[in-house]
């Protein structure tokens, strides 16, 4: 290995995660070379961050120490995309974007649309980041079929492999979404893949009040209606509008959205997404957390955030995401963590600016399996080297 | 056959035994060898070991204090449900302790507005189903074994089924687990939200095999039973064209909820069996199931119809009802047992393989058995590559059963050759433990144990199962490359 196959370099102040400012970046091109990278951290007693596109390492809290940042963006190859088996090998690295853009020309999708620009398969995995869609197509968790990893000490490791139905060993592609780089470098993912709907009709709503999307969610979910998302756009205590969207052939949108609009009570049909589909809410400014409860909490949901709160929400699944103001955030984040527990519910902060960032408490409660999670994570880094601090309880 | 030794019960194990009358009861603890005997395996019947006790248990304090009791006495345990598993994932320690829970069979009301309910891991795979359908609802797994196997079986292997195609796994549908670690404490894993902080450790959990601890409690998602279902049975004079049809569904965008295929071996066997009536001289039928909304599947039927037919099918059957759809699913799902009528004995195979090599690998298969002079019959869920190779072969003939049981381990290889894996659904527990290497490098594993030591770190969980070789937990964890072959030239990078 030589510092240039590496790209290794100083860290840039924009370039800080939570804060912090990498000691060093390295970009390596090869699985090969992240286990050298990683072997010679392991010497070095190095701490490492990995990143992707960085457009979501804002979602862990900030680590304790970044010696060397792992930049996963020369990664970036589509080892194999077996269209027969609607399946594919692509490398961390890889924009999603990208991705979808090669599968889509072969009627083919990835079945994730978290909508953060830039973003690679990598963190999405990491992060375990999703979309509107995941109302249909579930969340990485369900699409991905395989993945590698560098463990801390330069050890690499697969698991599942590149068919969909497969029970051999354990899986841990599930143990390594969401977790943040905190257990190894994700370096390559296996994905089930879907065909592309060939017609698409959505059904828009405005709501006089947001929470009124609660009950027509649940009227929707115990109807035989197959939307590929059901998301409310609207503001805690204040009005919303409401999104059914319909993926499927052209008769089957067409009568499936006048159903819904007869069930719903009323709406207008539309060909085209609104831009603002999927966006997250509020602005830089805000206190971004995501809320995941049981779906029908939605009003209690809404009704327990700052009146005036932004919110999007996946209606059907029990996932929102609040923009709550930053002057509201320090107060509101434990009362609202309280009563979101009420409906086995958590608040996760994504985003905060600088000022109140260290005020707040990242993850919240984590429940009884904390201690077994740090026993996993000692097992996989003993060291504590890998993204120390990003995770719950300090991990 | 292989048949496991069997060891003599240890004096701990017997003080262990006692130990558990006083505590979960001595009406519920059976040492007796003639009871003991009937738990001696699950359904992969040529590997037998009588376990040392048997304890009933009736709740999750039972399971507590028997796994505590065990945790304390070093003596390994292993959870059995229903017995219905097919790779000796229930198979007991010779020294150890049984904890059947198939009498934790508590099913809470639906959840109808989330689409949940809570179960206990003793309840029965269609019982879900069946508490769920005034609701509107379903449990989508759908095991061919469902009329007898417990959710708690399913969520150790990740259970499978017809219906996998189109709405996945165990582990899809299930959302929380009340779990007793090998220590006997209790965690919840997941729960009733979609998400929840901090690892993913249920999605580790299910399709671990037992070998991380015992489920008490289960939090599963139901599904909405779709407002069209339409099954269409077809018959072809050649297993290529068949497949062929399979590969061309797929690529016409069309996801069905389910596309099985039998070849001719299995579809005698089926008729001698429940005559299920399927097309006489046909050398493989499709059974291919589409639900959703009434437009769509009506729409994609008669496109369905249409490349079947383009692919030479010579009889095309729809089901008018849900009798003729049920007989068309009874000839598939009793296919195993059926095998029976035709052949004195079998191995089961579960191997993966990428669809798009259906036709060459099933060329391969018949030419191997061929080789041996043995017959396969092949039952398999088409849609997603999932074999079910049953090798007939006759007890009775010298070597036969040894040729057979060769053929059937050869069968896999050729499965990790074509890029697939060792199971898709019948786990891999004691029988292919073996077959772990082949698909899976030494780091591969030695990764996955790492979870095993996190959870159990002295071993005592299912032990002997999965892994090839056991990690001794006390290892400090590490490459097996390790530091001496670390370039020092890196020491100029670093």
């Amino acid at each position: 290995m030589t510092t240039a196959t590496v790209g290794r370099r100083p860290g840039r102040p924009d370039e800080a995660v939570g804060g912090v400012v990498p000691r060093e970046v390295v970009s390596p091109s090869t699985v090969a070379e992240v286990a050298e990278v990683m072997r010679a951290a392991a010497a070095d007693r190095l701490t490492v961050v990995p990143a992707g596109g960085r457009s979501k390492t804002s979602w862990a809290a900030p680590p304790s120490s970044c010696d060397l940042l792992l930049d996963t963006s020369r990664l970036d190859r589509v080892v194999e995309h077996v269209a027969g088996d609607l399946v594919v090998v692509a490398e961390a690295g890889v924009r999603l974007a990208d991705l979808q853009a090669q599968l889509g020309a072969a009627g083919q999708l990835l079945g994730l649309d978290p909508p953060e620009p830039g973003a690679t398969l990598g963190g999405i995995v990491s992060a375990n980041a999703s979309g509107p869609r995941r109302l249909r197509y579930g969340t990485a968790r369900d699409l991905l079929i395989g993945a590698t990893v560098v463990l801390g000490d330069g050890t690499v490791a697969s698991a599942g492999g590149k068919v969909v139905k497969n029970v051999a060993g354990y899986d841990l592609g599930k143990l390594y979404t969401g977790a943040h780089g905190t257990l190894g470098v994700v370096v390559s993912t296996t994905w089930r893949l879907h065909p592309v709907p060939v017609a698409r009709r959505a059904v828009v709503l405005d709501l006089p009040a947001a929470s009124a999307a609660g009950p027509l969610a649940v009227r929707l979910s115990r109807s035989t209606l197959t939307p590929s998302a059901v998301e409310l756009v609207g503001t805690a205590g204040g009005a919303g509008q409401l999104l059914v969207l319909f993926e499927s052939i052209a008769e089957s949108v067409a009568a499936q959205a006048s159903a819904a609009v007869t069930l719903l009570g009323g709406g207008s049909e539309v060909e085209e997404l609104p831009a603002t589909f999927g966006r997250r809410p509020g602005s830089p400014d805000d206190v971004l957390l995501r809320l995941a409860y049981l779906p029908t909490a939605l009003p209690e949901v809404l009704a327990a955030l700052p009146h005036g709160t932004a919110v999007t929400a996946s209606a059907a699944t029990g996932v929102a995401y609040a923009a709550l103001a930053s002057s509201d955030a320090v107060d509101a984040l434990p009362a609202l963590r309280a009563a979101l527990a009420r409906h086995d519910g958590t608040a996760v902060l994504l985003r905060a600016p600088e000022p109140v960032r260290g005020r707040l408490d990242h993850w919240g409660p984590v429940g009884d399996a904390l201690d077994l999670m740090r026993r996993v994570k000692e097992r996989f880094d003993p060291e504590r080297r890998m993204s120390p601090g990003r995770f719950v309880g300090g991990l | 056959m292989t048949a496991v030794a069997e060891p003599a019960v240890s004096a701990g194990t017997t003080r262990l035994a006692e130990q558990l009358r006083s505590t979960v009861g001595a009406e519920r603890v059976l040492t007796d060898r003639a009871q003991l005997r009937t738990y001696e395996c699950d359904g992969l019947a040529n590997f037998k070991v009588t376990p040392a006790v048997v304890v009933l248990a009736e709740n999750r304090q039972h399971v507590v204090d028997t796994v505590r009791l065990c945790s304390q006495a070093g003596v390994p345990f292993v959870a059995r449900g229903s017995g219905t598993g097919l790779s000796g994932g229930a198979l007991p320690s010779a020294d150890g302790v049984l904890i059947v829970l198939s009498r934790l069979r508590r099913l809470h009301p639906v959840d109808a507005d989330n689409a949940r309910v809570v179960v206990e891991p003793g309840v029965i795979n269609l019982w879900v189903t069946r508490d769920a359908t005034p609701h509107g609802l379903a449990y989508a797994p759908d095991p061919s074994s469902q009329l007898v196997c417990s959710i708690g079986g399913n969520v150790a292997e990740n259970a499978g089924g017809a219906h996998c195609l189109k709405y996945g796994f165990t582990v899809n549908h299930v959302l929380g687990a009340e779990v007793v670690l090998p220590d006997g404490e209790v965690v919840h894993l997941g729960g009733a939200a979609p998400e929840h902080p901090g690892y993913d450790l249920l999605g580790a959990f299910i399709g671990s095999e037992g070998t991380l601890g015992v489920a008490t409690e289960l939090t599963l998602r139901l599904i909405r039973i779709p407002e069209a279902v339409q099954t269409m049975l077809v018959g072809f004079r050649s297993v290529e064209d068949a497949a062929a049809t399979v590969s061309d569904i797929i690529a016409a965008g069309i996801l069905p909820a389910a596309i099985e295929m039998m070849d001719a071996l299995a579809i005698e066997a089926a008729e001698a069996a429940v005559r299920c009536g399927y097309p006489p001289g046909a050398v493989a039928v499709l059974v291919i199931e589409l639900d959703g909304p009434q437009v769509e599947v009506e729409s994609q039927f008669s496109q369905v119809e249409q490349i079947a037919r383009s692919r030479n099918a010579f009889e095309t059957r729809i089901a008018a009802d849900a009798a003729e759809r049920a007989l068309m699913w009874k000839g598939r799902k009793s296919a195993f047992a059926a095998v029976g009528r035709i052949s004195p004995s079998y191995f089961v195979q579960d191997g993966v393989i990428p669809r798009t090599k259906l036709p060459e690998v099933l060329g391969e298969i018949t030419r191997m058995a061929d080789d041996v002079g043995l017959r396969v019959a092949n039952v398999f869920h088409a849609g997603d590559g999932n074999l079910h190779p049953l090798v007939l072969f006759d007890d009775a003939v010298e070597g036969q059963a040894d040729d057979a049981e060769e053929l059937a381990g050869a069968i896999l290889d050729l499965c990790i050759s074509s890029g697939g894996s060792i199971t898709g659904e019948h786990g891999v527990g004691h029988e292919k433990r073996g077959k772990m290497g082949r698909q899976f490098t030494a780091e591969d594993l030695d990764t996955m144990q790492l979870v095993r030591c996190a959870f159990d770190p002295h071993g005592l969980a299912n032990p002997g199962k999965i892994f090839p070789t056991p990690r001794l937990c006390g290892e400090r964890p590490g490459p097996r490359t390790a530091a001496d072959t670390h370039d020092p030239a890196l020491g100029e990078v670093f």
